[in-house]
């Protein structure tokens, strides 16, 4: 069996008294789709933000690509292939479309022609193409979601972060999130997601990791993982496990 | 598929071409003394404050310190050339290494402070600077450096009988300013930088190594500024730690930028083309008992201009008329 493209290893994180992560250990193999999801305040986002190397983690170590990524700033994890989008989107709002992802491409060619031509092929994958040339400040939410994973997928990750960006979309907007998602997968890229919303990831993901209270509470095929009664208690208290 | 960005680039080139062409031509037509000084202080605080540009607008780490480059400068070279007799031609690019490298170990702790923090900062390092100079008896201490003057030479940059030498090295300060900043804003560290700026932690995750970003920024902006401060030191042939590292340079640095547009290629050179001979004029009409009216025309423009256009004057030019001189990339930018 090949090696997984990212393994935590006894993950925690303290903030203070707060134990946000504890003994967190999962593994994501390549090609996968793997959600991440957990009630609010499960400590998802913070996983997510040791992963991307936001911060280090109090103790644990990450590997990424066979390599102990631990002590890596978040700039150097990117350049080794780990892409992310932010829950709370941060374009860079004085700068266009095409610009924002341009960003993401100098990662791999500092060539200006290559990178440009790069984020244009990146743009159209991602249908903001027509917008390239708009202000980032300009684009409405759902194209600013799209901008996030069009500038992550910009700098060529092996491993796509992908955090909620499916989650307050309508309907329609989701079902175009859910085929790009697919079509990132189809290129080779190994995806990582947190979402909140159980209905839309579950058809998505191969397999789901439920974090509650910072630690992992259940793994595995997402059929399953909605059926657990620990899953539903987290989500839904106890009253419900009982009655179910 | 970019050929309009690159016309663009291509149109902003010879739009420089010809203004700097038409620029050189002036001091054919107007000999009057006091306007060529004008015309010479106008060009010198376009290039200062275009080089200011490239840190505190395109990086977006507002410097009220770069007085501090300026006197550096001002002071590398006089001092060269009046204790070991150096060329003042040495003593600017001395003075622009010794600039950027005490910028880059200022930076050090200083990029790790944000916002006001970091501006509050620059401040205090600027009059630590100044104050060092006034008590430094080796460099003339507060009694200031008097340089030679012999008589007209390129070789010891002098001319005490004309203004046109100063003028056409002035212009071409600016011309030099302008294009650093024209061939940065297209490469990797122009979009490392305006990414730093919108957004540190975005630019992070895309692999921006958000700290070297700065001391590049940083390095640039103060070799340029200390080159122009080199040139003023020839160009006044006295200084003093007021008159080359008083924090009024410091504003004075940052306000045609602000003024135009900061952060844009064209914002600075527009900035200092209304503002300097404003000032100047205001200093001359009113009267140079009135010191501080021209600080006070300063206050109001950038009252006006931060109510009606806070993305600076370079944002009139967005108007359909004007079309042909802009990108639409720079149209959407300034709306």
């Amino acid at each position: 069996m090949t090696t997984p493209l990212l393994e935590t290893r006894g993950v925690w994180q303290r903030f203070g008294g707060l134990i946000a992560n504890s003994d967190v250990s999962i593994s994501v193999g390549r090609g996968e789709i793997v959600g991440l999801i957990g009630p609010n305040g499960a400590g998802k986002s913070t996983l997510f933000n040791l992963i991307a190397g936001v911060l280090p983690p109090t103790q644990g170590s990450i590997i990424f690509d066979g390599e102990d990524v631990t002590a890596l700033p978040a700039a150097e994890r990117c350049q080794r292939g780990v892409g992310r989008t932010f829950q709370v989107v941060k374009s860079f709002e004085t700068m266009t479309v095409i610009d924002n992802v341009i960003v993401g491409a100098l990662v791999r060619s500092t060539v200006m022609r290559d990178a440009r031509r790069k984020a244009h092929e990146v743009l159209e994958f991602c249908g903001l193409g027509p917008r390239a040339n708009v202000l980032a400040s300009d684009l409405v939410p759902s194209e600013k979601r799209r901008l996030e994973v069009a500038r992550a997928l910009a700098t060529e990750p092996k491993l796509l972060l992908l955090d909620e960006v499916l989650t307050g979309l309508t309907p329609v907007e989701a079902k175009t999130g859910v085929e790009l998602v697919r079509k990132v997968r189809d290129t080779g890229v190994t995806v990582l997601m947190v979402e909140h919303v159980m209905e839309i990831v579950m058809p998505l993901v191969d397999r789901a990791i439920v974090l509650d209270l910072g630690k992992v509470l259940v793994e595995g095929k997402p059929a399953d993982v909605v059926r657990d009664p620990k899953v539903i208690t987290a989500y839904l208290g106890d009253r419900h496990a009982v009655g179910a | 598929m970019d050929t309009a960005f690159a016309e663009r680039r291509r149109r902003d080139l010879i739009v420089a071409f010809v203004l700097a062409a038409i620029a050189a031509t002036v001091p054919l037509f107007v000999k009057d003394s006091y306007l060529q000084n004008m015309m010479v202080l106008t060009l010198m605080w376009g290039a200062l404050s275009q080089s200011w540009n490239i840190l505190s607008g395109y990086c977006g780490q507002i410097s009220l310190g770069h007085a501090l480059y300026f006197g550096l400068g001002a002071y590398t070279t006089a001092l060269l050339f009046t204790k070991f007799g150096v060329l003042p031609w040495f003593g600017m690019l001395g003075g622009g290494v010794i600039s950027a490298l005490i910028a880059m170990a200022l930076g050090y702790p200083c990029f790790r402070l944000r916002g006001h923090y970091f501006v509050i900062a620059t401040i205090v390092i600027a009059e630590i600077g100044l104050l060092l100079f006034h008590n430094w008896d080796w460099a003339g201490a507060a009694m200031g450096i008097e340089i030679p003057v012999r008589g007209d030479s390129w070789l010891k940059f002098q001319f005490p009988r004309s203004k046109l030498p100063y003028f056409y090295f002035a212009l071409a300060l600016a011309c030099v300013a302008w294009f650093v900043t024209w061939w940065l804003e297209d490469s990797k560290w122009g979009y490392w930088w305006r990414a730093v700026k919108d957004n540190p932690e975005a630019a992070e995750s895309l692999g921006v190594v958000v700290f070297n970003s700065k001391m590049g920024a940083a390095a640039v902006s103060a070799f340029l500024v200390a080159v122009g401060g080199s040139f003023y030191a020839q160009f006044v042939s006295y200084i003093d730690p007021e008159s080359v590292m008083g924090f009024q340079f410091s504003l004075l640095m940052a306000l045609p930028a602000v003024l135009g547009g900061i952060g844009t290629l064209w914002g600075p050179m527009l900035g200092a083309v209304i503002l300097i001979p404003l000032t100047e004029l205001t200093r001359s009409y009113v009267g140079g008992s009135g010191k501080g009216i021209d600080l006070i025309v300063y206050g109001g423009l950038i009252i006006a201009i931060s109510l009606a256009r806070p993305q600076g004057l370079i944002g009139l030019f967005s108007v359909k008329s004007l079309a042909g001189l802009l990108s639409p990339r720079r149209k959407e930018a300034v709306r």
